[in-house]
């Protein structure tokens, strides 16, 4: 297949086209920029809707609207833009309908910064938006990756009727890397519940969140849920590296997981039996995939480019029974391989703890 | 025998909620009346927002999607864009419209967007009880003005179709009420313009209507319309604040 030299933002947007997005609506925020600006030259051409809105609040809200009228819709933004997103998040869960949000993470809290960091995992995994409403939360760690995940993305949304969420970061949608587009043969899910119009040949559809009798819409929450079972029962992904006989497996995500990696290795070099465990959906969380790999860890060590968040689903995935530290840079600090290697070894030291 | 009045179809056989003497029944007969006038209620795709037309989509018969309150115009833009074909209208309340969904609204009619908005004014939050609302006039009493608006504290209420008429988008910006025979023919001749620039591919359509809240007004259905022509009329004055073909103009622009 012919590969080519590609932005991570850019090529996530390629794929998004190539995946049958037939909407895309935005607001304009730093490092997410290229997804916007590719999509504005590219999308019309292949007959799509390329609409700038006047805010993160209306642009949700339009995918709301493209989504419920059953056609593939997309939006991207950084972490204060996906704040406001939150109303809309919580409407398109709680109504059901399917879209891809991409968050190309810079720091925060508040205005924060414009570099890289990976601190919204908690926003994006446990509280998009208010209720008990979940979305897919796909993690890309190569340009190849944004390309991959996005179509799975637009696919898994379609296949569950949940919102899917690419969560990257400055560095991925920055960094530029050969590419290639996998065949994409447009899953087509059949949406007869869409409202586009009825045509006088079935009944009216409705797109709603709206239940005032607390038992249905009780029931209708845990139908959802139903859903969200499956996906952790079947839709977790994962990747491993020298994880068979590690004793001291490193647990990252994204951008950190490649600085990691090449921990480990320097590590291995070394003689110190290292592992990288990678989530590729940080939701559903991969906690089989987790255990597996620290079937011989005395260790885990995760790292994030945060405080420390991912490193709460570790340890609950792990049940407490291995020792779990943390290594983090915030703020849009990136952390070096060698500061990785560093805690490695230190953990390494004292593994019979 | 000659049948010469009935339900439209393109309402359903639902019990409305509307409180007794409320004006939001008649609006929505006037839209189900158009719909059905122009026989597009498969081709038609209704958004209504929270407020107490919230419901609407167990009311009409065509595709309906309920939108976060003051989104409406934006999750219209995401179906008209996806679907340039089909008609879309919002059903919206003067909070809805004028205060949370302020930018949704202007940027709307702004970008001349194809779309229908029925904008039901009742100068109160309906729903929630009745607080101020944008439009709620000067001096009246609401649960969150209980001394009366005072503007030196809450400001003026907002002419929102004057203001809609300013933008070059807005192809019909008009005000209506619901308020005597007359005035109600006149309101469904305004909303079916409004359907038919659709149509046409006109541009931004905006109807307002100015319509009762006899609950939270504290007044018999019958001195909720004197109220509404004493003293909503003379702020809200009725008539077309405009009428073009945006299309045309954009045309001769370009
Ligand atoms: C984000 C959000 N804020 C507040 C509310 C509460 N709320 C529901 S309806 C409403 C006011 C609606 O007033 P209006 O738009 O004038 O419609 P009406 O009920 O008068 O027809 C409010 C504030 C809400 N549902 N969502
Ligand atoms: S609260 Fe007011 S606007 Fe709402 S249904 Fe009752 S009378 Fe009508
Ligand atoms: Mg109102």
């Amino acid at each position: 297949m012919e590969k080519m030299l590609m932005k991570g933002n850019e090529a996530l947007a390629e794929a998004a086209i190539r995946a049958g997005c037939k909407c895309f609506f935005g607001y304009p925020i730093t490092p997410q920029t290229e997804v916007a600006a590719y999509l504005s030259r590219q999308l019309p051409k292949n007959g799509g809707v390329f609409l700038q809105a006047e805010s993160e609040v209306a642009a949700i809200n339009m995918v709301y609207g493209a989504a419920a009228a059953g056609v593939r819709t997309m939006t991207s933004s950084s972490s204060p833009g996906i704040s406001l997103k939150a109303e809309g998040i919580s409407y398109l869960c709680g109504a059901d309908l399917p879209c891809v949000i991409i968050n190309v993470q810079r720091g925060g809290p508040g205005l924060g910064g414009i570099q890289p960091s990976q601190a919204d995992y908690w926003q994006a995994t446990k509280a998009l938006g208010h209720g008990d409403s979940r979305v897919f939360v796909y993690a890309p760690n190569s340009v190849q990756e944004m390309v991959n995940l996005v179509v799975i993305a637009f696919d898994k949304a379609d296949e569950y009727r949940v919102p899917a969420m690419i969560l990257a970061d400055g560095l991925l949608g920055q960094m530029m890397e050969p590419v290639s587009f996998p065949e994409i043969s447009a899953n087509k899910t059949e949406k007869p519940w869409a409202t586009d119009g009825h045509g006088n040949n079935r009944p009216h559809n409705i797109a709603n969140s709206l239940y005032l009798k607390p038992d249905v819409l009780e029931n209708s929450i845990w139908e959802r849920d139903s859903r969200y079972k499956q996906m952790e029962m079947t839709e977790t992904m994962a990747d491993y590296y020298c994880c068979d006989d590690a004793e001291i497996v490193v647990a990252a995500y994204g951008a950190s997981s490649r600085i990691c990696k090449s921990a480990v290795k320097a590590a291995r070099d070394q003689g110190i039996k290292a592992g990288l465990f990678r989530p590729v959906t940080l939701f559903p969380f991969p906690k089989n995939e987790l255990k597996t790999a620290c079937r011989n860890a005395k260790k885990v060590l995760t790292v994030e480019m945060s405080t420390g968040q991912m490193v709460e689903d570790v340890k609950l995935a792990l049940e407490c029974k291995i020792p779990v530290e943390f290594y983090g840079r915030t703020g849009g600090i990136i952390p070096t391989p060698d500061e990785v290697l560093a805690e490695i070894k230190k953990l390494n030291e004292n593994k019979g703890e | 025998m000659a049948v010469v009045f009935e339900k439209p179809h393109a309402l359903t056989d639902v019990d409305l909620h509307y409180c007794p003497g409320c004006t939001h029944g008649i609006i929505h007969r006037l839209v189900a009346e158009v719909i059905d006038e122009m026989g597009i209620e498969g081709d038609t795709i209704g958004v209504c927002p929270v407020g107490c037309s919230v419901m609407a989509y167990d009311y009409f018969n065509c595709d309906m999607i309920e939108a976060a309150h003051g989104r409406a115009p934006a999750v219209a833009t995401g179906v008209k864009r996806s679907l340039p074909e089909k008609f879309v209208f919002t059903y919206q309340g003067d909070g809805d419209v004028a205060a949370i969904g302020t930018a949704e609204t202007v940027h709307a009619a702004s970008r001349g967007e194809n779309i229908v908005i029925v904008f039901v004014n009742n100068t109160t939050y309906g729903m929630t009880g009745g607080q101020m609302a944008p439009t709620t006039l000067p001096k009246q009493v609401t649960q969150t003005t209980p001394f009366g608006r005072d503007t030196a504290v809450n400001g003026f209420p907002i002419r929102v179709v004057e203001m809609l008429a300013t933008l070059s988008g807005t192809a019909l910006a008009a005000r209506v009420a619901v308020d005597t025979v007359p005035h109600v023919k006149e309101a469904k001749k305004m909303i079916r313009k409004a359907f038919e620039n659709q149509k046409n591919k006109t541009g931004f359509s905006v109807v307002e209507v100015l319509s009762t809240c006899p609950t939270n007004w504290g007044l018999s259905p019958v001195d909720s319309l004197t109220r509404l022509q004493e003293e909503m009329i003379p702020y809200y004055p009725l008539g077309i604040y405009k009428d073009v073909n945006v299309r045309t103009v954009r045309e001769v622009n370009a």
